[in-house]
């Protein structure tokens, strides 16, 4: 919004002085929702909200032909849309960068986490099911690459996988596939020399770097540093720390039912 | 990260190309190898091969895209589609996309923009052959060829890879670590100042191993960047042989 921009040197300043312009401390996120079994036709969904930002999440199924170097594993693809309803700059037409990217490092980590069993996935002789999560930016403050994420894993958490008998795909009878494990995303940004957990889109674009971290628990399983600032080494290390002492409390809106 | 590999990676201590866990491939840079570009760089690393090309400053296409305080940085990294065992498509995809994306960001934090308002640097990266880490050595490649253009910029961006094999922590991945490994870790560091401008992961890692692996990373920073000011020196000792043109 014009505002945001007019903004700009405001929210700086703020940060400078060790404050933030909603009043929270520079580790705490925004109030978190998540809603899962969103979309009831979907085999799996979510609809979260961090702060006022909110992306839903659907996971559909088809039978798919292996990868020809995966024969007995199943397919999963990851695709993001940030809809122009979401924000004034977000334009209908080609994908942004910005959306490729956001797919692209939810992707990596529910991958490198080996969050789902694609092992388990496979029905018979070049048939396997293929897994889509289509990430949906419906409401953007900032920081929706954590929001994609949970919105994301929460949809794959609550993942119902259907029968297939005599060739067919019989939708009404779901078997729940839990994850092996769930991935934790924690995004920061970079304002002059303060690190900023959970941005919002006045800190985004006031912001000279951002990075994101994703973790299990004992593992990380990808990072990606954005924007034209820098990290020292020590700054990479301790929101890497961070964001293993914040899994816990993301955990724990993924993993919850919804009731 | 791929499927657990039948065959182990390191043998006997030994990388599967010889290497140890702490050495880099044989890197060469040249610079100034194109006629028309304003710089370039043909660098090889290990059997990867890449030319980079910077056109600019130059006037701004489309003109809404003009910044009137500082000019804008635009990179374009590809793959050629006979660069890798299968054929590839020719154009920009998912992938390329977002490489182009980090890439421009690492040199948009050295670039002094502000000396060319209203103009374009444009930096291309073309891998030609590709064995692992393209992203980091086209990175190393084109602050080459910035250089070269005459680019003011802060710093040389150096790029180097480190990953995880076999459960050890090793530096600069080639294809078949990068393919069969259990981590892959592209970093670019400011040489002057240690700072990351560049920073991707995915795989698995603990805590420990990724203070390593940022630690051998920075181990290897001098290395590189000795061989990209070796590659200016040696063009500028060319030029300078050269006759000048109207002599």
């Amino acid at each position: 919004m014009a505002i945001d921009e007019l903004k700009k040197a405001t929210i700086r300043d703020f940060i400078k002085s060790g404050k933030r312009i909603d009043g929270r401390n520079f580790d705490e996120y925004r109030q978190i929702t998540v809603k899962k079994g969103a979309i009831g036709v979907a085999e799996g969904s979510a609809d979260v909200t961090i702060g006022k930002s909110r992306v839903i999440a659907g996971v559909k199924t088809e039978v798919v032909t292996p990868f020809s170097d995966r024969p007995n594993e199943g397919t999963l693809t990851f695709g993001a849309d940030f809809l122009p309803m979401a924000h004034e700059t977000f334009e209908p037409g080609p994908p942004r960068v910005e959306s490729i990217e956001l797919a692209r490092v939810v992707d990596r980590g529910i991958r490198a986490a080996e969050a789902i069993d694609l092992k388990s996935m496979f029905i018979e002789e070049g048939k396997v099911w293929g897994v889509y999560v289509d990430i949906y930016v419906i409401d953007h403050d900032g920081n929706l690459l954590d929001t994609a994420a949970m919105a994301a894993t929460a949809a794959l958490q609550s993942l119902e996988l259907p029968e297939y008998r005599d060739g067919k795909i019989i939708r009404e009878e779901r078997t729940p596939k839990k994850l092996l494990d769930v991935p934790t995303y924690c995004t920061f940004v970079k304002i002059g020399d303060k690190l900023v957990l959970d941005p919002l889109y006045s800190e985004e674009i006031v912001a000279d770097a951002r990075i994101t971290f994703c973790v299990g628990d004992d593992n990380m399983y990808a990072i990606q540093k954005a924007g034209s600032g820098a990290f020292t080494k020590e700054e990479v290390l301790s929101m890497l720390d961070k964001s293993f002492v914040l899994r816990k409390e993301l955990l724990s809106f993924i993993t919850a039912e919804t009731p | 990260m791929g499927t657990p590999s039948d065959q182990p990676l390191i043998v006997g201590g030994k990388r599967l190309d010889g290497r140890a866990m702490d050495e880099l491939r044989p890197i060469t840079i040249e610079a100034g190898v194109l006629n028309r570009a304003n710089g370039s760089a043909y660098l090889t690393w290990g059997r990867n091969k890449v030319m980079a090309a910077v056109y600019g400053p130059k006037e701004v296409f489309p003109k809404h895209e003009t910044d009137p305080y500082k000019a804008v940085v635009r990179c374009r990294y590809l793959m050629a589609p006979f660069s890798t065992d299968d054929h590839g498509r020719s154009g920009p995809n998912r992938r390329s996309r977002e490489i182009s994306m980090v890439i421009k960001e690492a040199f948009a934090n050295v670039v002094v923009a502000e000396v060319y308002p209203k103009t374009a640097i444009e930096i291309y990266i073309e891998i030609l052959e590709s064995h692992g880490s393209t992203r980091v050595a086209g990175l190393t490649a084109a602050a080459v060829a910035l250089a070269n253009a005459g680019i003011p910029m802060r710093d040389i961006l150096i790029g180097v890879s480190i990953g995880k094999i076999d459960g050890q922590v090793a530096v600069d991945m080639q294809k078949e670590e990068d393919n069969f490994g259990q981590a892959d870790m592209p970093i670019a560091i400011k040489p002057t100042t240690g700072e990351i401008v560049l920073l991707q992961m995915d795989g698995k890692m603990s805590r420990a191993e990724f203070e390593q692996a940022l630690d051998m990373a920075y181990a290897k920073v001098d290395e590189i960047h000795e061989l990209q000011v070796a590659a200016l020196k040696e063009y500028f000792d060319r030029a300078a042989a050269m006759p000048q043109d109207g002599e």
